[in-house]
């Protein structure tokens, strides 16, 4: 209803600030007006304003008390649910003079009016659980010492690898014996499966679009360096989205996990650039899930789809890039699985390991049978509920998923019963090092029974400063307003990012991390081979739990 | 750390050589058992070597079951041999130590040895079984020509105790254990030596990667997997696996439970296959602080170190007999009259492997394949 003309509204009708997310703390006497935070900010949530103020004020040697008006210049947060402010800071990092600052506000009603349009509430970042997660709740208790002589990190030599690729039982073994020395019987015609050594903390799917274009070529770069000059042997999966031509062409492609999708984005130019590869890359993931969006497919919007991208996809330029939730031309798992496998090992000359990655379900036991009888498939990886996407509806992040730790125990247990746990590498991912203990997280997923562990949004956080959080911090990725230049394509905003730096974060992470897993794998007495499936060296101060894991209560 | 004393000869000789060169070491056990295994018997043995013997103890109630279970089986019973049992003080005697030798029963006698040696371990696990909930019936080995000996106490005591001083009960190659009890509630089925189908070994250290061997060889569908009431138990079943099941040369067993590096193994001349060995047998890396004493079916012994060569371990002796130890002041008892310069330290990448009828002691070099 239209207010007659000359009635003042008393804002009743707005939203309060109370109901947002985040609070701007602005201080009207530290700021000078600049603008900066204002033209920072990525979704207009402050914006500069005038008011008017009424003073008191006296001059001359007595008191002459009077009051003025007076129009001043002030920063306002907008009461706008389209333009919450997301608590990324990027107001506070431009302020110079410390004047402003994003207040998490926890009695927020944020998701009661995100809504508008009919049009759920959609975004980046990974599931909103600020609590301790399962994995930081592991201990490893199994401490030997003076029983044992312990290791020492520092001195010993440590062999920190895993396998990727399907290994055959020691039974099915091609081998004959000349002369007391054991010889590959290469008259059996027995297939011998590609398996890899890699180091068991792999860099997870992002794709090329999703990250921007300094962030990925920083990844790739790390990436390279590790192999290259450290001798850490880090692959990194190239998302759906192909690869650069050039890396498709370059030795460097063996480092690279090459990602395919419900979209099949870049195959066209991957397909083409076969025969050119000089190396083979060091696997192919078939992507039928994503932990952190199960049942839920892709978008890269038009205005992320910029020529770079286009011509990596194979795509034109400036149109919507759907992902479908699923494989549309497979009907049943024989199909989805076995088929692909099939073909992509084909494409590769049996040469690459193969191996699906699915999102954390209580169904990943049944895929993990069918895996575990199908000679080709090189290894299954479950992404878990605490995994990250770029975008995705709110509450396929939040509600929808499985735990990571009892999933990857579940499907390790499985195999054991079967004798195949050194057959398929399970490899976990979702919400691994979401408070920062990267080492410990993959350390306790390796000891349930995980070969390898894939990381995405931690890495993000850790060499770019990526400023997403589970309290719902920025998580633009999806708007291609990344203020980071992460998640972005968008020149002005990418070029904050120095893909050098990137790049020099990745190999600090990993050679960290690799220090790290020594000092929890020595005084476990582990060195040579990682201690997978090793329970008995953790614990957890939950009894329900520890009943769940199969391992022990310690409190 | 227990203590280990393996003694290999052409000749047949006393037990009680062991158990004196584990007094030598007396630091390094703490009196909670002894455990022994004689392989290629003499004395009242040597006639009847084609012929099982159970070995085990059991109660006056067990001794009944026991019988009855044989019988029922087809065992004829042929032989028997009981220590002369001597009490001594702080050892709680049991009823009944027992080796008894058995006839296969009927439709066996022609069958392969393979067949036979399932018959034997199937029928110890039965009887394993049977007797483990009320403590009745203990078994630790049923095979040809093999003697095993277990209780709780202190070496000596207990040589004097089974009156191995007073008995003329001779092998020609002997295995003892002293326990150095740390990590398990004393249990006898945790005693080394452990002993599966003319497998043996016994070990000292701490077996750091139990629980993932364990799993692994459980979940490879053979009965005789089972036990483990000691972390060490898995590295004789891995003996087992490699030579027998799998039926790689006995060196093998070194690149089984120590794996090369990638680049090492790049240096050998069966790398291909070594590859694909490393791969397949990941799980069964023992990654700890371990020196592995072994004998196979044929009488060859050996001796193998963990990958850094944490524990303890020597190999000396004179043609006709060698002995594999812990320390050498357990050599120094056992085989005074050698050379001590030519004593073997195996280092990292050794396995010191002394042939049926100790003639030599061989070092074969992992590096070099």
């Amino acid at each position: 209803m239209e207010p007659d003309a000359g009635i003042r509204l008393d804002n009743n009708h707005q939203l309060s600030l109370r109901e947002f997310p985040y609070i701007i703390r602005w201080r009207d006497d530290r700021c000078k007006r600049c603008g900066s935070c204002t033209a920072v900010c990525p979704v207009k949530a402050i914006v500069p304003t005038v008011k008017v103020q009424r003073l008191v004020q006296s001059e001359g040697p007595v008191p002459t008390p009077a009051a003025v008006r007076r129009t001043v210049h002030v920063v306002e947060q907008v009461t706008d649910m389209e333009r919450y402010c997301t608590g990324c800071g990027a107001c506070t990092l431009v302020c110079p003079n410390e004047a402003i600052e994003p207040e998490f506000n926890p009695q927020n009603k944020f998701l009661h009016y995100k809504n508008k349009g009919g049009e759920g509430y959609k975004r980046g970042g990974r599931r909103n659980d600020p609590s301790i997660s399962t994995l930081d709740r592991l201990k490893f208790t199994r401490i030997s010492m003076l029983t044992d002589p312990a290791l020492d990190a520092g001195r010993h030599e440590f062999r920190v690898r895993s396998l990727l690729g399907r290994i055959l039982p020691p039974e099915d073994l091609p081998l004959k014996m000349i002369n007391g020395k054991l010889v590959i019987d290469k008259d059996s015609g027995k297939f011998i499966p590609p398996v890899r050594e890699i180091f068991p903390i792999m860099i997870g799917s992002m794709s090329i679009g999703a990250l921007s274009p300094p962030m990925w070529e920083g990844l790739a770069m790390g990436v390279a360096y590790l192999n290259e000059v450290e001798g850490l042997p880090v692959v990194m999966c190239s998302g759906e989205g192909g690869m650069p031509p050039r890396l498709l062409r370059s030795k460097y492609l063996k480092y690279f996990i090459i990602q395919i999708a419900s979209g099949y984005f870049g195959w066209d130019e991957i397909i083409h650039a076969l025969p050119h590869m000089v190396e083979d890359p060091a696997a192919i993931e078939i992507k039928y899930g994503q932990g952190a969006k199960p049942g839920d497919g892709g978008l890269l919007m038009a205005q992320k789809v910029l020529k770079l991208i286009a011509k990596i996809r194979g795509v034109p330029q400036f149109v919507d890039l759907a992902s479908p939730p699923t494989h549309q031309t497979k009907y049943s798992i024989e199909e989805a699985v076995a088929k692909m496998i099939q073909s992509m090992s084909m494409a590769f000359g049996f040469r690459v390991p193969v191996y699906p990655k699915i999102s954390g379900t209580k169904t990943a036991r049944a895929v993990l049978n069918n895996l575990a009888r199908n000679p080709y498939a090189a290894a299954l990886s479950i992404d878990g509920e605490d995994g990250g996407t770029g975008a995705a509806y709110n509450v396929s992040m939040d509600k929808m998923g499985h735990p990571i730790a009892s999933n990857i125990r579940d499907c390790y247990l499985d195999l054991v019963k079967q004798g195949k746990q050194n057959e398929l590498p399970l490899i976990a991912a979702g919400g691994i090092s979401k408070k920062g203990n990267l080492a410990a997280n993959a350390a306790a997923l390796i000891m349930l029974g995980a070969s390898a562990v894939s990381i995405g949004k931690y890495i993000m956080q850790a060499t770019a400063d990526c400023f997403g959080d589970e309290y719902n911090r920025c998580n633009l990725c999806n708007t291609g307003k990344c203020p980071r230049g992460i998640t972005t394509q968008d020149p002005k905003l990418y070029r904050r990012l120095d893909p050098d730096k990137v790049a020099e974060r990745l190999v600090e992470v990993f050679k960290a991390a690799d220090v790290e897993l020594r000092k929890i794998f020595a005084p476990m007495g582990r060195s040579t081979e990682l201690p997978i499936g090793m329970s008995d060296g953790l614990s957890i101060d939950d009894k329900a739990m520890a009943e769940r894991l199969e391992i022990s209560y310690a409190c | 750390m227990c203590r280990l004393v393996a003694i290999t000869s052409s000749k047949y000789f006393s037990p009680i050589e062991n158990i004196l060169a584990l007094e030598t070491m007396k630091e390094g056990h703490d009196g909670s058992g002894l455990g022994l295994t004689l392989k290629d018997l003499g004395g009242g043995f040597e006639k009847l070597k084609r012929y099982p013997i159970l070995s085990g103890i059991c109660s006056k109630t067990g001794k009944g079951t026991l019988e009855d279970f044989m019988k029922k089986q087809g065992f004829k019973l042929k032989h028997e041999w009981k220590p002369k049992i001597k009490k001594v003080k702080g050892i709680i005697p049991r009823d009944d130590y027992f080796a008894r030798v058995y006839d296969y029963p009927a439709e066996y006698k022609n069958k392969p040895l393979s067949e036979k040696e399932d018959l034997l371990m199937n029928t110890r696990l039965a009887l394993r079984r049977i007797g483990e909930p009320d403590e009745s019936i203990f078994v630790f080995s049923f095979y040809p020509d093999v003697i095993t000996l277990k209780e709780v106490g202190d070496p000596l005591q207990l040589g004097e105790f089974f009156g191995l001083d007073r008995d003329d009960i001779k092998a020609k190659i002997i295995f003892a254990q002293g326990r150095q009890n740390t990590n398990y509630a004393i249990c006898l089925y945790a005693c080394h030596p452990f002993f599966i189908q003319g497998c043996c070994s016994m070990t000292n250290g701490e077996n750091t990667a139990f629980v993932p061997i364990r799993e692994f060889l459980m979940s490879r569908g053979f009965p005789g997997y089972m036990g483990y009431n000691s972390d060490s138990e898995v590295f004789t079943h891995i003996l087992h696996y490699t030579v027998r099941a799998l039926g790689f040369p006995l060196h093998y067993y070194k690149d089984v439970i120590t794996p090369l590096k990638a680049s090492e193994i790049q240096q050998r001349s069966d790398r291909e296959a070594l590859r694909l060995v490393k791969q397949s047998l990941r799980a069964l890396c023992i990654d700890g602080p371990n020196m592995v004493i072994g004998f196979l079916p044929d009488g060859t012994c050996f001796m193998v170190q963990d990958s850094k060569k944490l524990r303890p371990g020597v190999v000396g002796g004179v043609k006709g007999k060698y002995a594999l130890m812990s320390e050498e002041c357990g050599l120094d008892r056992a085989i005074p009259e050698r050379d001590r310069d030519k004593d073997i330290f195996p280092m990292k990448y050794d396995m010191v492997i002394v042939p049926p009828g100790a003639k030599e002691a061989k070092v074969w070099n992992q590096m070099q394949g």
